[in-house]
């Protein structure tokens, strides 16, 4: 079993088929749980406090707005944590985490520096398109090593 | 009871700067609440397509399309607060054309506000008040004549002023430099009756506004406790004789600068604060103290310089000065040195702010600082328009506050 970090990390259908394969996808739900469920916080609604943008300073200087640093606190350790990466380029409204055009740039960027075995697709346009994405995640995935899931 | 006042946020990113929670706790300050607007997702797609502008943020585009949704009347919404990132290129870009768009085809009252994650509840309540009482108190701002005997006071963070009026005329002023805010406030109001050769008794009802506006509300049992954005622009349209159709109102203050889009006496857009003290009347006091001149002063000797033959262009209190000791080692004339320093006030301002309001005249300067004939100059000129300065221009607060009060008259 490999984590494999998920682009856009808000893709449950990513997230569901990388689990199906026998891999422990790493995205959004992890890194936020984790602060939605910490009692004691009272900064609603994502339980984030203005701490996370200067640990955030790890992956984006001060000049970079605090936004996208609070957003690399969620996503850098995550990062630094997988050892596989799906991007999905041009992917449909994503939302939430996903809402900073700046923030996604820097997360394909630490993926694609981080020389991790990556997959980069573009999000299928036509039914033939979509088999042959899921039959590319298919193989990715099970190149990676690991058990296959029942898929 | 009043209605809580709901105030739709535009925004993106303060969730994840940690500052969601200050935008919130200052709405509630102030009675009101923050809401996101609900929307389909096809509603997003149309929204920033019809919109025209192909931004990348998926958040903003959100921001857009709810922007689209509050217009139409989708969403029903007292006021709108438009939140982004500071140093987002993209984000200010959309910030400014839904200020633009909302101001342009609603009635909403809309301020726009760039926030770090040291973004504070006590750096929104100015502007969150301003909202509430804007959707709030239409009816109060629409007050065109002072009525009876009424005092303003002003509590400032430099200056504290009083005015006392009368029957629509001011009839008292009273002006000293903030120390002890609820001392400089009996002072200035003592001197104030004292010119209008009235008493404390004589006062139907007072109107407070400032930062120490709460302390000096309780103090002196105010009946109107009230921001500086909305007393502003009423007393700044009240004393240029605008008070129908557009004006834009600027105030630079000791602390912080207000720019306000006002039509028919109520403000519809309005930015608040700079980025640093180099932008504000502070830096001026500091040039006067190193020329070794009184404030007062400063105006006059500036219109004998030569701004641009002085560098000095800085958005930090620090480095303007540094800039402004420079140039005075250097040999460069005190005229030139105090016209650069006006200069890069109002450049400052015309930069960080004025390009977040709609400039449309007249242009109504006021405040402590229009009374700085080198600033108001230099303003004029970067705008290319004629800027009026009223009389009474730097009791703005204290008049704005007597004249609103006289609404609470009947209610004593």
């Amino acid at each position: 079993m490999v984590k494999v970090f998920i682009y856009p990390a808000t893709s449950l259908i990513l997230s569901d088929m990388v689990a199906r394969f026998g891999h422990e996808p790493i995205g959004s739900a992890l890194g936020i749980r984790e602060r939605i469920q910490t009692p004691g916080f009272e900064s609603p609604p994502l339980q984030i406090t203005p701490e996370e943008p200067k640990k955030g300073l790890k992956w984006a200087a001060v000049e970079v707005p605090s936004g996208v640093r609070g957003r690399m606190a969620i996503y850098g350790p995550l990062i630094e944590e997988a050892e596989a990466a799906i991007i999905i380029r041009e992917a449909d409204y994503a939302f939430g985490c996903m809402g900073c055009a700046r923030t996604n740039e820097l997360i394909q960027f630490q993926l694609r520096q981080s020389g991790i075995p990556l997959l980069d697709l573009e999000y299928p346009s036509s039914d033939e398109d979509g088999v042959a994405f899921v039959a590319a995640i298919r193989e990715f995935l099970a190149g990676l090593g690991g058990e296959e899931g029942a898929a | 009871m009043t209605e809580r006042v709901r105030i739709a946020q535009l925004s993106c990113g303060p969730e994840y700067s940690g500052v969601q929670k200050e935008i919130a706790e200052a709405a509630g300050m102030v009675d009101a609440e923050v809401f996101f607007p609900d929307i389909m997702l096809d509603d997003v797609r149309r929204g920033f397509e019809e919109f025209g502008l192909d931004v990348r943020s998926p958040d903003l585009k959100l921001a857009i399309a709810r922007a689209k949704a509050l217009v139409e009347g989708r969403i029903d919404a007292d006021a709108v607060f438009i939140a982004t990132c500071f140093r987002c290129a993209e984000a200010a870009i959309v910030r400014n054309e839904l200020r633009r768009y909302i101001h342009e085809n609603s009635d909403l009252p809309v301020v726009s506000y760039s926030f770090t994650e040291r973004t504070t509840a006590g750096t929104l309540l100015t502007r969150m008040e301003a909202l509430t009482t804007i959707a709030r108190r239409r009816a109060l701002l629409a007050r065109e004549e002072q009525e009876g005997i009424t005092l303003g006071i002003d509590s400032g963070s430099s200056t504290t002023k009083a005015v006392v009026m009368k029957d629509n005329e001011i009839v008292g002023t009273g002006w000293l430099p903030t120390t002890e805010v609820l001392k400089s406030a009996a002072g200035v109001v003592d001197l104030a009756l004292e010119e209008a050769g009235l008493r404390m008794t004589d006062i139907q009802a007072i109107g407070t506004t400032g930062y120490g506006r709460y302390l000096i509300g309780k103090q002196f049992d105010a009946q109107l406790v009230q921001e500086e954005l909305t007393v502003n622009s009423k007393g700044a349209v009240y004393l240029a004789d605008s008070q129908h159709g557009p004006a834009t109102v600027i105030d630079i203050g000791g602390m912080d600068n207000k720019a306000i889009s006002v039509q028919d006496g109520i403000p519809g857009t309005f930015t608040m604060g700079g980025i640093c003290a180099g932008a504000s009347g502070r830096f001026l006091e500091m040039t006067a103290k190193r020329l070794g001149i009184d404030i007062t002063e400063l105006g006059p000797l500036a219109m004998k310089g030569m701004g641009d033959r002085v560098p000095m262009n800085s958005y930090c209190i620090v480095f303007g000065t540094q800039s402004l000791v420079n140039a005075l080692a250097e040999g460069s004339a005190r005229e030139d040195v105090a016209a650069a320093a006006c200069h890069s006030v109002a450049e400052q301002v015309f930069e960080q702010q004025l390009q977040e309001v709609d400039i449309k005249e007249p242009v109504i300067m006021v405040g402590g600082t229009s009374l700085i004939q080198g600033l108001v100059h230099a303003m004029g000129q970067l705008l290319q328009t004629e800027i009026v300065v009223p009389h009474h221009s730097q009791f703005i607060g204290a008049v704005g506050s007597a004249l609103l009060a006289s609404g609470y008259i009947r209610e004593k």
